[in-house]
């Protein structure tokens, strides 16, 4: 082969690997991607079940449920306007508690329950996270 | 006192910096003389920072209140080891840590350097010294660590409770040596531009550095990964979180870096790509404290809040990287074409491991900033986690496995297909077996997992291939090196496979008295005690843990609460096999007298981070068969 022909087959290659790349990172992040919905959003938008969502607001007072295996629980995510009923099995983070911040990922079974695979929680104002900040932020003001 | 005396040197030190740079720049236009001074202000500047750094970590360690940043994140009650660690644990001290270090990094090539040309030496420090003068910059202006505070509280706040670990000593000051000493390959690359000096000797003056740095970054996520493995108690070693990729991706970029630097030490070929490579391992680091230190993600790693650091922080990011891409585009056209290969060669095959590394790298860096540019431009909130990184990364990650194997195999600048296939013929029979044997055993497994256990175990067979029929005694220090660090993908590899397919996990509430078989294992609930340590109080489970007939071994996994500031923490409990580890995690009271317990039988996870320190140790024995080989050199020229 020539020294020509060989520098643009390397060239090929590497603009088909990078192409290959990118349109796998675009199909991946279109399925993959878990959108963050506040409860409000929740009642706006309609989810179709089993699609990631990652879910944010604060833990309703009274709201949580200890189910009888001992490792179950339920409760209402709300950010004031409106409310998400959850399922989670698992040790819940230290700093869960009603009436304080949490990030839900999971799903929506076909009883329109949340599922959670994970919880987030943060009680304190220096880690909370952004998007629950500022869901909690907009629902005080709606509210005003 | 000693906060004045802290900030004065940093103000000197930033003052030397400027001298460092504009005693660089007219040395490079033709003063030759001023060249003289450029080496030993690198060397006072160093000393100043680390002096400013050692000032910041002897108050942390007195618990000075009067000085704000003290005061928001140490406690007197604290270990001294915390006390010590804390200092960094902040943004302004990290901030701090990370300016020392580039400091060091400046001083160390002022000192050490030999074979790199005088006049790009002196283009080099001045490259370093043009970082530098932006993060003193940004210390001085926005992130003043020895700012005082008046009335000084009474107590300190403390520190996050997940960062009082002994990891927090060890991790972070690891991580920065490697993510700060790739500064020196992004000067080392600014300096041949401005010099005209890309050529193999600039190559062969390079790689001692960039591996050093690559060592550390090494070093630094596998102590991470194990870090937040044990201490966050979720049984994960990796989560695809923004700041674990924000160091991922320097490290692909280093790795690239250094495979792509030897094609030009010793083939002279990839020179304008190994220029833009370290130039883009750099631009990841600072990408990285970009997102870890700007506020705009929030973990355990994300200190500050202040917008007008963010912002701060992308224009120094936008300077440097645009700046370095500028004179890049300006000068690459004066760098001479490098020697030709084949197809079939062990360039090609470099090249190869390049182009996927970076496609991994991209997909990283799409996976990590596409969220935020996302947020920023409409205002839609979105998380990108795991699945899109497996998907989209795991089957690249795979194929350049394959290709490490079969990489060292080939020859430089040409091979033949037929010998090449013979050469490999062995360790893909190895794969092809393992691949049919796991499928056999368990027919269930994950795809990505198979096909990782088939090629780990090639990989490791095609990995030790190149000492074959090599007299072992004087196979080169760097030989052992690669092999080891190959063969420490291989090994991490099946670790991460095997946790990945094997791991049993068990999430019961088991009142006391109670057995729960997990694994190997029958774990027996024997009962909850409080303890204590200096700022916490904990609930501590015994567990007792049988295999077999042998005696129990004992688990007491906590959950604590700290005072100082009042956080709950879970200390997850481990027990390590030769074959796995049992982790255990205690959870919450469920009421009528049970408690939650989670269990999780890890079958050769331990491996993954093995791996890992196989990977820094090649890398080390690498390092010290270059220099060793150099200094021979050095030797031989003047006899």
């Amino acid at each position: 082969m020539k020294p020509k022909n060989q520098r643009l087959t390397l060239a090929l290659v590497a603009v088909v690997a990078v192409v290959g790349a990118a349109l796998l990172a675009m199909s991946a992040i279109k399925d993959q991607a878990a959108y963050f919905y506040t409860p409000s959003d929740v009642a706006k938008a309609h989810l179709e079940p089993g699609a990631a969502v990652r879910l944010g607001g604060m833990v309703e007072k009274g709201s949580l449920r200890h189910l009888p295996d001992g490792v179950t629980i339920r409760f209402v995510v709300t950010d004031g306007a409106a409310s998400v009923a959850v399922r989670f099995s698992g040790i819940v983070p230290a700093l869960f508690r009603e009436g304080s911040g949490v990030v839900a990922d999971g799903r929506f079974d076909d009883a329109r329950q949340f599922v959670a695979d994970t919880i987030l929680a943060k009680h304190d104002e220096r880690y909370m996270p952004p998007q629950v900040a500022g869901a909690m932020h907009e629902s005080k003001s709606l509210k005003k | 006192m000693i906060a004045e005396a802290g900030l004065a040197a940093l103000w000197i030190g930033a003052a030397l910096c400027a001298l460092q740079l504009a005693a660089a720049i007219l040395a490079v236009r033709g003063e030759a003389e001023l060249a003289a001074i450029v080496r030993p202000v690198a060397v006072a500047q160093a000393l100043l920072t680390t002096l400013a750094f050692g000032l910041l970590i002897w108050l942390f360690v007195r618990v000075d209140l009067s000085v704000l940043l003290v005061g928001e994140n140490d406690h007197s009650e604290k270990p001294l080891l915390y006390r010590f660690a804390a200092t960094w644990g902040n943004h302004e001290g990290s901030m701090l840590m990370w300016v020392a270090i580039l400091g060091v990094a400046g001083a160390a090539v002022a000192l050490f350097e030999r074979k790199l040309d005088p006049r790009t030496l002196v283009a080099t420090l001045g490259g370093q010294a043009a970082i530098g003068l932006g993060f003193y910059a940004f210390l001085l202006f926005a992130s003043n660590p020895f700012a005082r505070i008046d009335p000084a509280p009474a107590e300190g706040q403390g520190l996050n409770p997940l960062l009082q670990d002994p990891g927090l000593a060890f991790h972070p000051p690891t991580l920065y040596l490697g993510y700060v000493g790739l500064s020196v390959a992004f000067s080392f690359a600014i300096g041949a531009l401005v010099t005209r000096d890309v050529g193999p000797a600039f190559a062969r003056a390079m790689r001692p550095w960039v591996l050093a740095a690559w060592i550390f970054l090494t070093i630094g996520i596998t102590a991470g990964s194990y870090w937040a493995y044990y201490e966050l108690g979720w049984g994960g070693w990796w989560f695809w979180d923004p700041v674990e990729n924000a160091s991922l991706m320097p490290w692909l970029a280093a790795t690239a870096l250094l495979h792509s630097v030897t094609v030009l030490a010793t083939r002279d070929g990839l020179r304008a790509w190994t220029v833009m490579l370290a130039v883009i391992a750099f631009s990841m680091s600072m990408i990285g404290t970009f997102l870890v230190r700007s506020g705009i993600l929030t973990s355990v790693h994300a200190f500050a809040v202040d917008p007008r650091r963010g912002t701060f922080l992308l224009a120094l990011l936008f300077l440097y990287i645009g700046g370095a891409l500028a004179l890049f585009g300006a000068r690459i056209g004066t760098v001479r074409e490098g020697t030709r290969f084949d197809l079939v060669s062990r360039e090609a095959g470099l090249v190869a491991n390049n182009l996927l590394l970076s496609a991994v790298l991209g997909i990283v860096l799409v996976g990590t900033l596409y969220p935020l540019i996302l947020e920023a431009a409409t205002g839609t909130k979105l998380s990108v986690g795991p699945p899109y990184f497996n998907a989209a990364a795991g089957p690249l990650a795979l194929t350049l496995v394959a290709l490490i194997g079969a990489g060292p195999l080939l020859r430089w600048r040409r091979d033949d297909v037929a010998p090449l296939l013979r050469r490999v013929a062995p360790a893909a029979a190895v794969a092809l077996v393992a691949l049919v044997a796991v499928k056999l055993l368990a027919p269930s497994i994950h795809i990505l997992s198979l096909l990782g256990l088939a090629l780990a175990a090639g990989l490791a067979l095609a990995s030790v291939a190149p000492l074959w029929r090599r007299n072992l005694a004087r196979a080169p220090l760097f030989l052992w090196g690669m092999v080891l660090a190959h063969l420490g993908v291989a090994v991490s590899l099946a670790g991460m496979a095997c946790d990945s397919s094997f791991t049993v996990e068990k999430l019961v509430a088991a009142r006391i008295g109670e057995t729960v078989p997990v694994g190997p294992y029958q774990v027996r609930f024997a009962g909850v005690d409080p303890t204590f340590g200096a700022n916490w109080q904990a609930l501590e489970a015994t567990l007792e843990a049988r295999r077999g007939d042998g005696d129990p071994l004992i688990l007491r996994p906590q959950a604590r609460a700290f005072w100082a500031p009042p956080t709950e923490t879970s200390e997850t409990a481990i027990h390590t096999a030769l074959d796995g580890q049992l982790y255990t995690v205690l959870g919450k009271q469920a009421g009528d007298g049970r408690w939650q317990l989670r269990l999780w039988w890890k079958p050769f996870v331990t491996l993954i981070w093995g791996g890992g320190a196989m990977i820094a140790l090649g890398g080390a024995l690498a390092l010290i068969g270059r220099l060793r080989r150099g200094r021979v050199r050095v030797r031989e020229a003047w006899a």
